[in-house]
């Protein structure tokens, strides 16, 4: 099976985001007004081709862990779905 | 005997001439070490310069840290062996579980490229053994992701097991406790944003770098000796 994958990475709460700040303080000058929180993470999209769903997930968490977030500063969402392709019959 | 100094290339590093010129003109050898080597031979410290580590693709050290010559720096550190990073360097150290903590963007967004006064917090270490306690020196620092952070507990055990070596007077990045260098628990592992292989001689406006690198040396030194 093979699954899309959406990773974002995001920092931890609590940890400072010096580009998500600089973009806040910004938002008023633009004229854009009501808008709060922000946070500057990063989107890592990728596939994965594993013989189900759990095992896919567990991977992908591994490799978060390892490699593609930094877990001092940093953590990620997973997002897994089916890959569709073109002209699939199962 | 000449103490030898392994200097860690990986695609992207830039300074690791300037180390070696630091290394050298202190008498020591510098022996330049590819990313890709299994072992890092009879060398007898270790500095991990700075420059872009592999583009500083993903993060700063995320992807050096998985280069082969790394398991043999973890191995080396790990026996007590004396491991500087420097700047990259750092952040390679941190990446890879040497050090505590992370770096991460400076606070306000500016690459940071100055000469920085930092204090010497602790003369325990093996990047400041010949340098006086409390002293100013004077030392330049080139990063944007420079500022030091780790979790509140990890503050606390760095500062009751006085493992910060060196910190900022005016703090450039927004680092946490105006952290400048940061030890292992065995003191034998350093990370530092400045560079003091840039501070070693008249001609670059600052010799405030030779009680550091100097360091290296006795500690790789000392460590011959015990042996």
């Amino acid at each position: 099976m093979v699954f899309d994958v959406a990773v974002e990475v995001r920092l931890r709460s609590g940890v400072s985001d010096p580009q998500g700040a600089t973009i806040e303080r910004s938002l008023p000058a633009l004229g854009f007004d009501g808008m709060s929180g922000v946070r500057v993470g990063k989107l890592i999209r990728f596939t994965i081709d594993a013989p189900d769903e759990s095992t896919a997930r567990g991977s992908v968490n591994d490799v978060c862990q390892r490699f593609l977030t930094n877990p001092v500063i940093e953590d990620a969402v997973i997002t897994l779905t089916l890959h569709e392709t073109v002209g699939a019959t199962t | 005997m000449t103490i030898d100094i392994g200097i860690i290339r990986f695609p992207g590093s830039n300074c690791e001439f300037d180390a070696a010129e630091a290394i050298t003109t202190l008498g020591g050898r510098a022996t330049m070490l590819w990313h890709e080597d299994s072992s890092i031979g009879s060398v007898d410290a270790i500095v991990v310069p700075g420059g872009f580590a592999h583009g500083d693709y993903l993060r700063p050290g995320a992807i050096a840290r998985f280069s082969p010559v790394m398991d043999a720096v973890r191995s080396f550190a790990a026996a007590g062996g004396p491991v500087i990073g420097i700047c990259n360097g750092f952040q390679i150290l941190t990446e890879s579980g040497l050090l505590p903590g992370a770096l991460q963007k400076n606070a306000g967004l500016k690459f940071r490229c100055e000469m920085a006064k930092l204090r010497v917090e602790s003369t325990n270490s093996a990047l400041t053994n010949q340098s006086a306690l409390g002293s100013i020196i004077s030392i330049p620092i080139n990063h944007f992701e420079g500022n030091y952070t780790c979790d509140h507990e990890t503050l606390a055990l760095l500062r009751s097991e006085d493992r910060i070596v060196l910190r900022y007077l005016e703090n450039p990045n927004g680092s946490m406790d105006d952290i400048a260098g940061v030890c292992s628990e065995g003191r034998n592992v350093v990370g530092l944003m400045p560079h003091p292989e840039r501070a070693c001689h008249e001609l670059l406006g600052s010799v405030d770098g030779v009680s550091l690198m100097s360091s290296v040396l006795v500690a790789a030194g000392a460590r011959i000796t015990a042996s």
